[in-house]
């Protein structure tokens, strides 16, 4: 069979999803980390260094273009696969009892997805144009990417925006992570519980992290 | 009677595939609680036959479980409110006196509706044909046992089999998939060494055959395994994205 052939099957199709949806967990890995820095009460000093290589490091610049193109394939196999399941059932059952036999967040991830979506739009205008801007005017090493979050998130309304933003990843994250490998064939009587019991930690603990964020610049910024 | 209950249906009556149906408040009177659901349909027709009314037409066949025939998605679930049942296990004692049931039939492209509640489901015949068996040459009957199964093999591809192609998986599936169906009938012959020969060609003909037929595609959302009258695993559905890729990708053709 052509390798044409295999994309275009359904196991193919939801091979697709599970290694970019790993391959953004990988990034949600490093991006958790390098602003972890903020945590450090330094008045920004570590974060705005690693900031700084992240912006301009020339590796990093070329991950960058990799990682747009596994979230635009994710974002577009996701919408073949929602339409052609759209068309697989035309007419709809009046009644569905889904809590019986499956979790909310599991049926959901494409609502969660856009609303990921969204928010992404949201926090790429806040800050990642303004870091290419200044990286492509050369004026990267002026940039204070701590303080343009401090004032971001002096705002409350832009904290609750962060906070939905990060709880449709958790939720999105919650099935997605054991989904990608029963996806990529591993399941297991000895791994797979590990497995589950891993995307659950791996979710909330980076959730948790992220929502700490917004959380504490806005106080900082008090 | 004493003990006996009065139900409201409503039911989807549509006259043929093309066309539009509808729902239809149907009286369950003097039902026994010991009748199964089947049999509470069988007493609801004699009485729309005695009224000179069309009966509703379903499907069903061996009646104990293990044809597959009985289908009917009862209150948003296929075969009802229990689980490992199909409909005509599931009984009326599952039921309260003066509810209302909503009966529709399964609902996929891949499965038209005949009349009513009964589907076709003759997608599945067309899976199975695609390559849902092993090719054996005539000749003498071979001594039993002269080919050694590990006994964890054997019983997974039991597991396996206990499949009846009832279609709850496709029903339950918020995408109407029939990957724990086709991962059964693959599981069921890969994991044996009489099916190991043709375990590639089987399941690239059976998964283009499935998605030939316009299923959907599987989200891991585990309602299917959750619903299925014989707990078939969703383990074989990620023993059948193995098969796949593995035949995809070693097979030169």
């Amino acid at each position: 069979m052509s390798k044409k052939g295999f994309l275009n099957s359904s196991i193919g199709k939801k091979l697709v999803m599970g290694l970019t949806g790993l391959f953004l967990i990988s990034f949600l890995i490093v991006h958790v980390s390098i602003n972890a820095c903020i945590f450090i009460p330094d008045n920004g000093e570590t974060f705005n260094a690693a900031a700084h290589f992240m912006a301009t490091n020339p590796v990093i610049r070329i991950m960058e273009i990799g990682l747009f193109a596994g979230l635009l394939l994710h974002i577009y196999q996701a919408l073949i696969l929602t339409l052609e399941n759209k068309k697989a059932r035309p007419v709809a059952y009046a009644q569905i009892n889904g809590a019986a036999n499956s979790s909310w967040y599991s049926r959901s991830m494409g609502v969660l997805g856009s609303l990921l979506l969204l928010f992404l739009v949201v926090h790429l205008a806040h800050f990642w144009v303004d870091t290419k801007v200044a990286v492509f005017s050369g004026t990267a090493d002026q940039h204070n990417t701590y303080n343009e979050m401090l004032e971001v998130f002096s705002h409350w309304w832009v904290v609750a925006i962060y906070l939905v933003g990060v709880i449709s990843l958790l939720y999105h994250l919650l099935h997605g992570f054991q989904s990608a490998f029963q996806t990529l064939g591993i399941n297991h009587k000895k791994y797979t519980p590990i497995i589950k019991k891993t995307g659950i930690w791996f979710s909330i603990i980076v959730c948790l992290l992220f929502a700490a964020m917004p959380v504490l610049m806005f106080v900082r910024s008090m | 009677m004493s003990g006996n209950m009065n139900l409201t249906l409503k039911v989807w009556k549509q006259k043929n595939k093309n066309e539009k149906g509808r729902f239809e408040t149907i009286e369950a009177k003097g039902i026994s609680p010991d009748m199964s659901f089947l049999e509470m349909f069988d007493v609801v027709n004699e009485k729309l036959i005695n009224d000179g009314k069309e009966p509703i037409a379903f499907d069903h066949d061996c009646r104990e479980g293990i044809c597959g025939m009985c289908s009917m998605y009862i209150n948003g679930r296929p075969h009802g409110p229990k689980q490992g049942v199909t409909t005509c296990q599931l009984h009326m004692r599952s039921f309260k006196d003066g509810d209302t049931i909503v009966v529709e039939p399964w609902r996929s492209a891949a499965f038209p509706v005949i009349k009513d509640l009964a589907v076709d489901r003759s997608s599945f015949d067309r899976i199975m044909a695609a390559g849902g068996f092993i090719s054996v040459n005539t000749g003498n009957v071979k001594d039993a046992n002269n080919i050694l199964i590990p006994k964890d093999d054997a019983d997974t591809a039991f597991a396996a089999a206990a499949c009846i192609g009832c279609g709850a998986c496709v029903a339950a599936c918020k995408n109407s998939s029939a990957m724990l169906f086709v991962s059964a009938k693959v599981s069921q012959l890969a994991l044996l060494p009489q099916g190991q020969v043709e375990k590639q060609d089987r399941v690239l003909n059976m998964v283009k055959q499935m998605d030939e037929e316009g299923f959907g595609n599987c989200t891991n959302t585990g309602a299917c395994e959750a619903e299925c009258p014989k707990e078939i695993s969703l383990e074989n559905i990620a023993r059948m994205n193995r098969e796949y890729m593995s035949a995809s990708f070693t097979q030169n053709k």
